[in-house]
């Protein structure tokens, strides 16, 4: 099993090499290595999906590569298994939506693009893989160097460059902070691989330590608050199946380390933790609900909102945490299921809603949701596809997004007695912040499709944007069926979780039955899509057939009620900005606005507002003014004087002499 | 044993010379004085390794002078006349900082020198020990001169003049570094005069002139 997985990473990079030397013909790469590689992403979906379900044992193997007396060590367990799954099934559907995206264009060739974009799959594969810390770091770092490429593939523009290097840094950051993590994991033994990690037994300060340093690393790859600024620069500037796999599944990665360190490595020992987690991941879900609400542009929208889901995953890890360390396994079994399957939802949801944006941008050229509106009937399919999308994410039944949700709201509500006063106040008002942040959630992605695809085109230019052609749609349609089937039959993604859970926790949540999942007793609460979705297809059926046999049963086309106004322009419908205003003013507190108000008299009005983050203020500002600071200190040593430089070296020289001699 | 009672007593002459023309050398205004002053350096350099091959019997010091007689009193000179020549710069003096205090500085690095040599040269077996402070002087006079001109021709001989104390500290501490060793710096040192040669052309031919204070322009801001 784990030679075939390693057989099918080395295939990824094979497709992305033979595609090099094409140069600027894009056929090669987009009509055959791109197909090729979605076909072994199913593949390698399907391997690991059986992997997980026949519930085999870990599989190890050690490969003659890297440095001398350090060979690299591979792990397939179920955690790892579901991650990889999770990876196959979503790049799928992006890596087919690319083969008729990507063509040859102002920004890096296609052959090129493809060989990053391999590579990038493949050491997304090769983190989740990996068994020791070394082949762990080399991946994580082939992997950031990988999507920099990617994200800056129009690397003329200079607004990219900014956003590829804040990314580059942030990714810098955090990997220093793994690294030091693992450095303390390994507990003196001075032995880098997991299986050494696992049996070290360090001091409760030891394992804090490098608890908190894994989770300041992971949290700057997923995006927790504060370590989030990078999200929403980065995810504009790349290309959209780019931003897919980067939100889809990078931010995955970290949540799989997360993950790891602190389930497997660290065996979750105190409850402080999962309280620390909890609230950076709710406040990160909320702030990242905040935020998207008032973006103007798309995919910066998306980009809060992928803040928004991961602080939900990082919630239900953390609540997680706490019951584990409370020794109350089949809560913590069901939290950490809840954060599994929003992990795979996520990754479906998210990379859906970003490669529509990928052909509204094809079609359109415009980001801004300013200058869209009314796509709905130029892009019927792309419309469709997105508004899968947007219920999924907004969490309405059936489909997959109320699943996960609705999981951890019921662990959230059916929490018993805590032992620890101060967690046991927490869990009410992360379950009231959860539930904000999904109504907020909705608020937002109303606002996405309502903008992009409802009412008038805010453009002439609109009238001529064509729907996606069938390879996009291909893709879309695949992504889209995994967010409806696991919404009606929730059982695909709870049986893996289950799994899972049962290896780390010992204890998994009741999967037995087809058709409904009712995680702690049918009593107190199940849920069944199937019934559901039966319910509303029979009450709009039945209401179709009221109307169509029963009342007049014509159909007419007619403009709407125009509230009797002279004449309705594109000018008159609520804007982007004009739907966030509510909530610009209920958080106002959150925001750092700027605003220019036009006065009356002025014939050519125009609005402007520039919403900033008050944690750029905070926190990154002062840091970036001090380090230049320091730098400027440093620099002026360098003055370009010969002899300056000579006397530096000579009083060098003295001052070891004197200190060895 | 008698030639020995000499042996120590001209050692020691000649090293005091050395130490002369170093100080020579800090004060020399002309650059084609300081090439003239470096030969002589390098004849002082011959003779004391005659002197040491003599009093030990090793015959591969005797190599070894001769190398130093055919680079350092013959053949790098040769070179740097010429180079000078051909760049014009047969007239070329500079503007040294303040000579007197040049000198004092010179002389807290002698005694420096001779202060750090002490525990070594308890150590060391050989009849040259006495000697170790001076060719730490040496070196640390070369490179006070480097230090304190501007102009690229002298910066070359401050470092040939370096390597002339480094030669000498091996002779008077060990007895020479193996042949191999002293073959390959020996190279280096011809290289390196040859690049640097050609770099003295460059940089005249970018800012018309030698001196190195030029180069700050290149420092970007």
């Amino acid at each position: 099993m784990l030679q075939s997985l390693l057989l099918l990473v080395g295939l990824w990079v094979f497709f992305g090499i033979v595609g090099l030397p094409t140069r600027r013909d894009s056929r090669l790469v987009a009509r055959v290595l791109f197909p090729l590689g979605a076909l072994v992403s199913l593949i390698f979906a399907v391997l690991a999906g059986s992997f997980l379900i026949s519930g085999q044992a870990p599989q190890g193997m050690i490969l003659p590569l890297g440095l001398p007396d350090l060979p690299f060590h591979l792990r397939l367990d179920a955690l790892s298994a579901f991650f990889l799954l999770v990876l196959g099934l979503v790049s799928a559907g992006i890596s087919i939506f690319s083969a008729g995206y990507f063509r040859a264009g102002k920004g890096t060739a296609p052959g090129l693009m493809g060989l990053q974009y391999h590579v990038f799959l493949a050491s997304m594969a090769i983190v989740i893989l990996a068994d020791d810390a070394y082949l762990f770091m080399v991946a994580w770092e082939t992997m950031a160097l990988s999507s920099y490429f990617l994200v800056t593939s129009e690397h003329r523009i200079p607004e990219i460059r900014r956003a590829g290097f804040l990314y580059l840094l942030m990714a810098h950051v955090g990997a220093i902070c793994i690294l030091l993590s693992f450095g303390v994991l390994q507990g003196g033994s001075w032995q880098f691989t997991f299986g050494a990690m696992r049996g070290a037994s360090l001091t409760p300060f030891w394992a804090t330590t490098a608890f908190v340093l894994a989770l300041l690393g992971f949290g700057a790859k997923a995006g927790l608050v504060p370590l989030h600024v990078w999200l929403p620069e980065a995810h504009p500037a790349a290309p959209s199946p780019v931003s897919a796999m980067m939100s889809g599944l990078m931010l995955k990665t970290a949540v799989y380390g997360m993950l790891r360190v602190s389930f497997d490595l660290l065996h979750v020992r105190f409850w402080q933790w999962g309280v620390l987690v909890l609230a950076l991941g709710l406040f990160s879900a909320l702030y990242g609900a905040i935020f998207a609400a008032v973006q103007a542009d798309m995919k910066r929208l998306l980009a809060f909102s992928s803040i928004e889901n991961i602080g939900i995953i990082f919630t239900g890890i953390g609540l997680s945490i706490v019951f584990e360390t409370c020794n109350m396994h089949l809560f913590a079994a069901l939290a950490l299921s809840a954060a599994l399957i929003h992990s795979l939802n996520h990754a479906l949801f998210k990379s859906l809603l970003f490669l529509t944006t990928g052909s509204v941008l094809h079609a359109t050229s415009h980001r801004s949701l300013g200058k869209l509106g009314g796509l709905i009937r130029r892009m019927p399919w792309v419309a469709s596809f997105a508004l899968v999308g947007t219920l999924a994410i907004a969490g309405l039944p059936p489909l997959n997004g109320f699943v996960s949700e609705w999981l951890l709201l019921q662990s959230f509500l059916f929490t018993p007695e805590i032992p620890h006063a101060f967690a046991n106040m927490f869990i009410p008002l992360g379950a009231a912040v959860l539930a904000l942040t999904a109504a907020l959630a909705a608020y937002v992605m109303m606002k996405f499709y309502g903008i992009v695809f409802l009412g008038q085109p805010r453009e002439d230019s609109l009238a001529e944007a064509h729907d996606a052609n069938w390879l996009e749609r291909l893709g879309l349609a695949w992504l889209a069926l995994g967010c409806i089937l696991i919404g009606v039959a929730p059982q695909i993604a709870l049986r893996p979780a289950a799994s899972v859970t049962d290896k780390l926790l010992g204890h998994s949540v009741n999967t037995s039955s087809i058709w409904r999942i009712a995680p702690i007793s049918p009593q107190q609460a199940s849920y069944s899509g199937m019934v559901l979705l039966a319910g509303i297809v029979g009450v709009v059926g039945i209401a179709f057939l009221l109307v169509r046999l029963i009342a007049h049963g014509r159909m007419r086309r007619v403009p709407p009620w125009d509230c009797g106004y002279q004449w309705q322009t594109s000018r008159m419908q609520d804007t982007a900005e004009g739907f966030g205003q509510p909530i610009r003013h209920i958080f106002a507190t959150f925001f750092h606005m700027e605003r220019d108000l036009p006065s009356p008299s002025d014939t050519s009005p125009q609005y402007r507002i520039y919403i900033e983050d008050r944690v750029w203020r905070a926190i990154y500002l002062p840091i970036a003014r001090t380090t230049q600071k320091v730098a400027d200190l440093v620099g002026g040593l360098q003055g370009g004087r010969l002899s300056i430089y000579l006397l530096y070296s000579f009083f060098t020289l003295i001052v070891l002499l004197v200190f060895v001699l | 044993m008698t030639a020995h009672a000499y042996t120590v007593p001209i050692l020691n002459l000649l090293a005091a010379c050395l130490l002369l023309i170093s100080f020579a050398m800090l004060s020399r205004r002309r650059t084609q004085r300081l090439v003239t002053l470096f030969a002589w350096q390098g004849t002082i350099l011959f003779l004391s390794t005659c002197l040491v091959a003599y009093s030990s019997g090793l015959r591969e010091i005797y190599y070894s002078a001769a190398l130093t007689l055919l680079l350092k009193v013959i053949g790098l000179p040769l070179i740097l006349h010429r180079l000078i020549y051909r760049l014009g710069a047969q007239w070329d003096s500079e503007t040294v900082v303040n000579i007197p205090l040049t000198m004092l500085v010179g002389l807290v690095l002698v005694i420096f020198a001779f202060g750090l040599a002490q525990p070594i040269s308890m150590m060391a077996t050989t009849i040259t020990r006495n000697t170790l402070g001076i060719a730490l002087a040496v070196i640390l006079l070369s490179f006070l001169m480097m230090i304190t001109r501007r102009k690229a021709v002298t910066q070359v001989i401050g470092f040939l003049a370096m390597e002339n104390g480094l030669f000498f500290a091996a002779t008077s501490a060990t007895y020479g570094m193996p042949m191999v060793v002293e073959l390959g710096i020996a190279l280096d040192l011809l290289v390196g005069v040859f690049i640097l040669g050609l770099f003295f052309f460059q940089i005249r031919e970018q800012f018309e002139s030698l001196d190195l204070s030029n180069l700050e322009s290149l420092k970007e801001d």
